[in-house]
């Protein structure tokens, strides 16, 4: 038999973060009692999301607490959308187009690329939190696919070959603030 | 009045009535899955997710799923259409692509809903194979519920028994697509979620996706080795029950049936968990006296219930010096077993194994807390249910129906009715006032029946005229009408003394280890008649009158709440419990 229990989790991200996502929270005005109080979680899960970046368990349990409504809840409503993250994105943020034009033309193997160049998946984020890669839909730039957008801006005609000249540019400029990452080649 | 016409036969309902209840008012069968009403528990699941109940409705081009579907006057509804049968036929084929077909050895064969369906509907091939599979892995993380997600059908059932009845939250359906499983958030083990372990959501899953985590390999290991002693004890619950596995009628106690098959399957001592409850009985109302008259932290909670101890240790813990400080029958009768039991009989407590009998899912997490262990030897080693005894006594050819009635053995058998009705909502309440109103009043009650505090009514309120003071009580079951009594205590118009709270509704008769059913008002009515049957044929009614406690108190532990009770009877749940979410 087990016997444990659940363990205590502490609140780690910054307090000022939450002030922030309160205060919108606040101009909601929820009412824990009215049954459709759940029609502006999405709106505030959106916000908590600019403001942190991701969706980390803690955060879902403020926003819950927040709605008077369970941690699952908010959690399952998160699973469900695509745009939701509950890991933290990389310094440099790499979103590879997965959509109909830059798959036709290879995107698949550009993600690839960046995959193993970085040694994580899609979805992940480098064990020094320096990169992540996200897939993302129709960017809207068909014209240019394979398009990758890197901290939003936008490279086009992406060929696998040019990923890691890609990924240097950005190394040397994480370099010039501190000292050097790993990158495995 | 709606009137339709279904399958030919004209039908008269009340606006409102969807098309298979009004079917079913003039017994035509129509199979469901997903559906689920429980109107003593105000259970309504309609997630019209599964589809094996549509019906063909003249006019309309799609076929309707009856369970979700109003009646609308002039309707004409057929229910077994070639489409209509080869619809349902093709669904549940779909259903079974993407199910494990391992029912040999799956621990619903026999009780399941899917499996039963296949059955009726005579399917003896998968119809769509080699497609995809999901593969989620199996959660046994609390050692009490097992999550087989691998067996979910997404009927939501389980959701809506958690989230809407109990009010705990604990299941989410996560992720999309075909990925899409009901589980804690962020599908973390079990263990780290905010459950409580009532199991009312393994009596209402229709499969195997929520089950129990089993303890009968456990449990003969330790009959069959000769180095150990080993008691069982069995809860109330269980003997008005456990006769449904072997065909008694509902509710029909067949206590002493038990005792003689229990101990043919080789227990040294076969205790009784009511002598735990009069024990409990008369700690707790020590307790309460006290409590009352210093007028201090009241309302006392009733604390045997580890379901809804666990609810207001998550989600209320700003309460949590609240309960009473005795511990729950289950495990006085392993401590006492262990110190008491074992120092008479002259056995080393590490060789004496506790196996309790339980109604309950939330029984097999209370017996592993480290709070009950003492000198790293658990008071008691393993929790089985009815259920698991049941196929226990089937394994060892074991019939109930040809077993001769035996009494429990001594010291731990001897019990009363007070004791008895601990299994019922509102009993551990009754009991209580039996030996309070004597104790306070030195008086003879002479009518033991507080009727007031009986049923399966939402709250169920009594005051008592003590003499010096009136005592205002309640009693309630379900976590969902827990929470109003508890919220009501925080805003502090809570009005009460004493308030006796089971996790689980109509009590421990329906908690989530007793036979499945799928008639349950009717069976948690029967079960607690039966009951109350047992409390009327006692000749003691009161648990301060049971004479092995009286024996127990002069030998051993003195006085009631004395030092040495309060060592072994008493637990004090640590207070820094994180608040999982306070709503
Ligand atoms: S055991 Fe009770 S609390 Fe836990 S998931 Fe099931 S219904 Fe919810
Ligand atoms: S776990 Fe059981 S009750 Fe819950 S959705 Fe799955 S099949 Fe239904
Ligand atoms: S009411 Fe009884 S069966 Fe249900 S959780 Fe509580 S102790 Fe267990
Ligand atoms: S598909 Fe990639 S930009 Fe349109
Ligand atoms: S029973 Fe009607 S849709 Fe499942």
């Amino acid at each position: 038999m087990v016997g444990s229990r659940p363990t205590q989790p502490t609140r780690q991200l910054a307090d000022e973060l939450y002030e922030q996502l309160d205060a919108y929270i606040e101009t909601l005005q929820i009412d824990p009692d009215d049954p459709y109080r759940r029609e502006t979680l999405i709106r505030s899960l959106h916000r908590a999301q600019e403001i942190f970046g991701y969706l980390p368990a803690e955060v879902q349990r403020h926003v819950a607490g927040r709605y008077a409504i369970s941690h699952a809840e908010v959690s399952g409503v998160i699973s469900f959308y695509n745009y939701f993250t509950t890991t933290p994105k990389g310094k440099v943020q790499i979103d590879v187009c997965l959509g109909t034009a830059c798959y036709v033309n290879g995107a698949d193997k550009v993600l690839q690329e960046f995959e193993r160049i970085l040694n994580i998946k899609s979805g992940e984020v480098t064990p020094d939190g320096q990169f992540s890669i996200e897939s993302l839909r129709c960017v809207g730039a068909c014209s240019l696919a394979p398009v990758v957008t890197v901290n939003g801006k936008v490279y086009g005609r992406v060929q696998p070959e040019k990923v890691q000249e890609i990924l240097e540019h950005y190394l040397v400029e994480i370099d010039r603030e501190e000292e050097p990452i790993h990158v495995k080649n | 009045m709606v009137n339709l016409i279904i399958d030919n036969q004209p039908v008269s309902v009340p606006e409102g009535t969807t098309i298979l209840e009004a079917a079913r008012q003039v017994y035509i069968h129509i199979p469901t899955l997903c559906y689920l009403n429980l109107d003593a528990m105000k259970l309504h699941n309609q997630t019209a997710s599964c589809r094996i109940c549509v019906v063909e409705v003249e006019g309309r081009c799609n076929l309707a799923p009856s369970c979700a579907t109003p009646v609308a006057e002039g309707m004409k509804v057929t229910t077994n259409s070639r489409r209509v049968l080869s619809a349902r036929r093709t669904l549940l084929q779909l259903i079974l692509s993407n199910h494990p077909t391992d029912c040999l050895i799956c621990a619903k064969s026999t009780d399941c809903e899917l499996q039963n369906l296949a059955w009726e509907f005579g399917i003896n091939a998968q119809a769509y194979q080699h497609g995809e599979q999901s593969s989620f892995s199996i959660d046994k993380s609390s050692g009490a519920l097992k999550r087989d997600p691998d067996k979910c059908i997404m009927c939501r059932r389980c959701e809506t028994m958690c989230n809407e009845v109990q009010t705990v939250g604990a299941l989410t359906a996560f992720g999309r697509g075909f990925n899409v499983t009901v589980g804690p958030a962020e599908m973390q083990p079990l263990v780290n979620s905010n459950c409580v372990y009532c199991g009312q959501c393994v009596s209402v899953c229709p499969t195997a996706a929520l089950t129990g985590v089993g303890y009968i390999d456990e449990t003969w290991a330790a009959l069959f080795d000769p180095s150990k002693k080993v008691v069982v004890q069995v809860a109330p619950a269980v003997r008005v029950a456990i006769g449904e596995e072997f065909g008694f009628p509902m509710g029909q106690p067949v206590t002493g049936k038990l005792v003689a098959g229990l101990r043919r399957m080789g227990f040294n001592a076969v205790f009784d968990t009511t002598f735990g409850a009069d024990l409990t009985v008369v700690e707790e109302a020590h307790e309460i006296i006290e409590r009352v008259t210093q007028n201090e932290r009241l309302p006392v909670l009733t604390s045997c219930c580890p379901g809804w101890i666990n609810f207001l240790r998550y989600h209320f813990p700003n309460l949590s010096y609240m309960p009473s400080s005795c511990k729950s029958p289950q495990q006085m009768v392993g401590a006492v077993s262990k110190s008491y039991y074992a120092e008479q009989m002259g056995i080393d407590p590490k060789d004496l194994v506790m196996i309790s009998v339980m109604p309950c899912i939330a029984k097999k997490y209370e017996a592993a807390m480290p709070e009950h262990s003492r000198d790293g030897l658990p008071d008691v080693d393993y929790v089985i249910t009815t259920r698991e005894l049941a196929k226990m006594f089937k394994e060892s050819g074991i019939d109930l129906r040809y077993m001769p009635d035996e009494s429990f053995d001594h010291p731990l058998g001897e019990s009363t009715g007070a004791g008895v009705i601990f299994g019922a909502t509102g009993g551990v309440l009754e009991a209580a006032l039996r030996t309070i109103y004597e104790e306070v009043t030195g008086h003879d009650l002479e009518d033991v029946n507080f009727t007031a505090v009986r049923g399966i009514a939402g709250v169920k309120e009594a005051t008592i005229d003590l003499g010096e003071r009136t005592v205002c009580v309640a009693a309630t079951s379900g976590l969902g009408n827990a929470r109003k009594l508890l919220e009501n205590i925080e805003k502090g118009i809570s009005k009460y003394d004493v308030i006796e709270i089971m996790a689980c509704p109509g009590g421990c008769v329906n908690g989530g280890g007793q036979p499945y059913s799928q008639d349950r008002a009717e069976v948690i009515e029967q079960r607690i008649k039966g009951l109350y049957m047992i409390d009327g044929w006692q000749s003691h009614r009161k648990s301060h009158q049971n004479p092995s406690i009286q024996h127990l108190y002069q030998e051993f532990l003195g006085e009631p709440g004395s030092d040495k009770a309060h060592e072994l009877l008493h637990v004090t749940y640590y207070e820094d419990v994180p608040a999982v979410h306070s709503k």
